[in-house]
């Protein structure tokens, strides 16, 4: 009985966890099945999400505002704004240039728009970490044993509800509107859909912003869940969403929705029964795994590569 | 036209003031366990307001100035420059590099001892750079978990010499052979991958490799690193100020002269100078031979490379085995210089530090790496008070020159032949 209940525990942990990488591989793999480009400054970009979302929360508590919905809506609006914003430049400055080029030089601009972003919110904001106020507390018991119980907090029920929210958001927009259909347009053929009258730099500014708006609500979720944030956690949770969106299939969405639960479920059971020092260990052994043996991941479509 | 203009710049001002003012405007300060938020002091306020207004100016008369910048006169005028001729740009070249490696050797007795420590510094990021611009520059390959290849040598030699009382001489070629060695354990099956998988899974496996060192405690002393680095000895001589090594002699006693701790810091940076003319050497030779060629090939175009009767892993593997094989051997005299090593010095930042120095150079370019490396080691060291800005305008760089510049501060130039003209 406490074994099952300990591994219940885990997995409701690992899918908490889980959701949240999902809503960050949504953007890279989004732009990667758009330009076909690594986007490696994503994950400063959820960490400034997650920036913004403590500057809000702060600044309405210092003007007495404490209406628990009405802060968490306006600290996720006002992050989706500001990572939006940066999504766009991010594009606009460092990838439009390259666009186009040699495979390698868009990953570089990348890595360099990583490092510089990181190194703005460190000379910002100071580079120790800052506690992250747990606005939502407590939980219910959904079983318990004499020596242990196991549990849902209610923070994790939002985290639930939230990621379940904007997934399907996404997957209507995707599908119903206009610029859903030019996204998945531009995702087939570039060339072609240029061709045929859409305006694809609009649409790969719309993939940055909307991917970007998603990794904001994953900062917001996760730096209150973990407790506390800095500057450079941005970085790993950026490579456990490429892990999760490669997982997945690289630019497909549910994809990286299935990858994101996978990784994080295994995640968790790696520190729940071997130990938390490895876990980053067993996801980037998963990455290389995967890539080796089946590059295209789970849901995936096979590259056929022309000359 | 205009309107759209001003509608486009407007929005881009819009823009530049929600990505700086939150962030840069709004301080989050921990007291304790709560979290306060302060304005930042009025000169951030009016330098975010003043990039907002250039951003909106900028924009809005961008094609304008972007016209006239293009009709400068130096600019055109050196666009329209005849290339030196190779012979003559050869020979100068040459000289060059003979007149920098002299004066270096001689130039430590002058100066003082952090200088020195600094120039010793310098010569490893060259070796360090001038190894990862055989698998970027000239094999194409994204390599961003060069650090662990750079970890592994050190901590060879730390751990030969805690375990089984290796010398730095001996522990030398181990730490480079097994260096190589995981880079071709490594680079067997991952070189299959495209290059942007590729450099995705070497980042994962330098995480990996740093997480080993950091965990398992037994062996490494996880995040307390290993003391206690033996230092180089010249024919048996040490440089302390006791003998420690069995059967050794010390280098003042012998030599008849006072002792004086300079002697050791010269000595390493003597070694690190001759290591480091060693690679570029090496490197410069393996370019000239077939298989450098092949790098170049595959890294232009993998199709006809293949088709050609190239062997595609063969190619890759040889550069990445190379490349790893001059991480360790940095790493074993950066172990030797500090003495102390501790997963600390093999992070990811590492990594990006000796890329970013490959690309400003100019990828594949001998000499455009190695005045990068100097300029990237010492500018942070002479203008101290923005050395906080350092990985900042790292950053910013690496963009801009792929932007602007992707072939470095000095290209690459082929070696080629020029067939003369009959007449």
């Amino acid at each position: 009985m406490q074994d099952l209940l300990y591994f219940f525990q885990q997995l409701v942990n690992g899918l908490t966890i889980g959701s949240t990488y999902a809503l960050i591989a949504i953007g890279y793999t989004m732009v990667y099945g758009i330009i076909g480009m690594i986007n490696f400054a994503h994950g400063e970009i959820y960490m400034i999400g997650a920036y913004t979302a403590l500057i809000t929360i702060t600044g309405l508590a210092t003007l007495g505002v404490t209406w628990l919905p009405l802060v968490l809506i306006v600290a996720l609006i006002c992050a989706m704004i500001v990572s939006s914003a940066m999504g766009w430049a991010v594009e606009r400055v460092a990838y439009r240039p390259v666009r186009g080029r040699h495979r390698l030089i868009p990953l570089i601009s990348a890595i360099g728009m990583s490092i510089f972003l990181q190194n703005y919110v460190h000379l910002a904001q100071g580079s120790r970490n800052i506690g992250f106020p747990a606005l939502i507390h407590g939980g219910f018991t959904f079983g318990s044993s004499d020596t242990f119980q196991a549990q849902i907090s209610y923070m994790q029920i939002t985290i639930f509800i939230t990621t379940l929210i904007c997934m399907t958001a996404l997957s209507v927009f995707i599908s119903r509107s206009r610029t859903g259909r030019a996204c998945r347009a531009v995702s087939q053929d570039l060339g072609m859909a240029n061709l045929l009258g859409i305006d694809t730099n609009r649409i790969i500014s719309a993939t940055f912003v909307i991917g970007a708006a998603l990794a904001a609500v994953a900062g917001l979720l996760l730096g209150m869940y973990y407790g506390s944030i800095d500057p450079l956690f941005g970085f790993i949770a950026g490579l456990k969403a490429f892990t999760a969106a490669v997982l997945g299939g690289i630019g497909s969405i549910p994809g990286a929705m299935l990858g994101g639960l996978i990784l994080g479920v295994g995640e968790s059971m790696t520190s729940g029964y071997l130990s938390g020092e490895y876990k980053d260990v067993v996801s980037f052994g998963l990455l290389i795994l995967i890539l080796l043996f089946k590059p295209t991941g789970l849901l995936g479509k096979p590259e056929v590569e022309k000359i | 036209m205009a309107a759209n203009n001003v509608r486009h710049a407007f929005f881009s001002a819009l823009i530049t003031l929600i990505i700086s003012y939150p962030i840069l405007g709004l301080n989050l300060e921990a007291q304790g366990i709560s979290v306060t938020l302060t304005g930042a002091d009025t000169s951030t306020v009016i330098a975010i307001f003043i990039a907002v207004i250039v951003v909106f100016v900028f924009q809005l008369f961008r094609e304008r100035l972007m016209d006239r910048v293009r009709e400068l006169p130096f600019l055109s005028a050196r666009a329209h420059k005849e290339p030196m001729a190779e012979n003559k740009r050869a020979k100068i070249e040459s000289w060059v590099i003979t007149g920098i490696v002299v004066l270096a050797l001689f130039w430590p007795f002058f100066v003082s001892r952090g200088a020195v420590d600094l120039a010793t510094l310098v010569l490893i990021y060259i070796m360090l750079a001038l190894g990862l611009n055989v698998v970027v520059g000239l094999a194409g390959l994204l390599d961003l978990g060069y650090v662990a290849f750079y970890a592994v040598g050190a901590y060879t030699f730390a751990l030969l010499a805690q375990y089984a009382d290796f010398s730095f001489w001996m522990a030398l070629p181990v730490g480079a052979c097994l260096a190589a060695l995981f880079g071709l354990v490594l680079g067997f099956p991952v070189l299959r991958l495209r290059g942007d998988y590729l450099a995705i899974v070497t980042l994962g496996f330098g995480e990996i490799i740093r997480i080993l060192l950091n965990n398992w405690t037994t062996l490494t002393g996880g995040p307390n690193g290993i003391g206690g680095i033996p230092d180089p000895t010249l024919f048996g001589m040490e440089f302390g100020r006791r003998v420690k090594g069995e059967g050794n002699t010390s280098f003042h006693d012998t030599f008849g002269i006072a002792y004086s701790g300079e002697h050791k810091v010269i000595f390493l940076y003597l070694i690190a100078l001759v290591l480091a003319v060693f690679t570029a050497m090496v490197i410069r030779r393996f370019m000239r031979m077939p298989v450098g060629r092949a790098w170049e090939a595959l890294r232009e175009d993998e199709i006809a490379a293949r088709s050609l009767g190239l062997s595609r892993t063969a190619v890759k593997l040889s550069a990445f085995t190379i490349g790893a094989f001059f991480a360790g051997f940095s790493g074993t005299v950066f172990a030797s210089k500090q003495g102390f090593i501790s997963p600390e010095s093999f992070v990811f930042l590492e990594s990006a530090i000796v890329l970013a120095i490959v690309v400003l150079g100019g990828m594949g370019s001998q000499i455009g790496v190695i005045l990068a490396a100097i300029a990237v080691t010492i500018l942070p060291e002479l203008a101290r008070e923005f050395s906080e800005y350092r990985m900042l305008i790292f950053g910013a760089a690496m963009v801009l020159m792929m932007v602007w510049r992707p072939q470095g501060l000095m290209p690459m130039r082929r070696i080629h032949i020029e067939l003369n003209r009959q007449e």
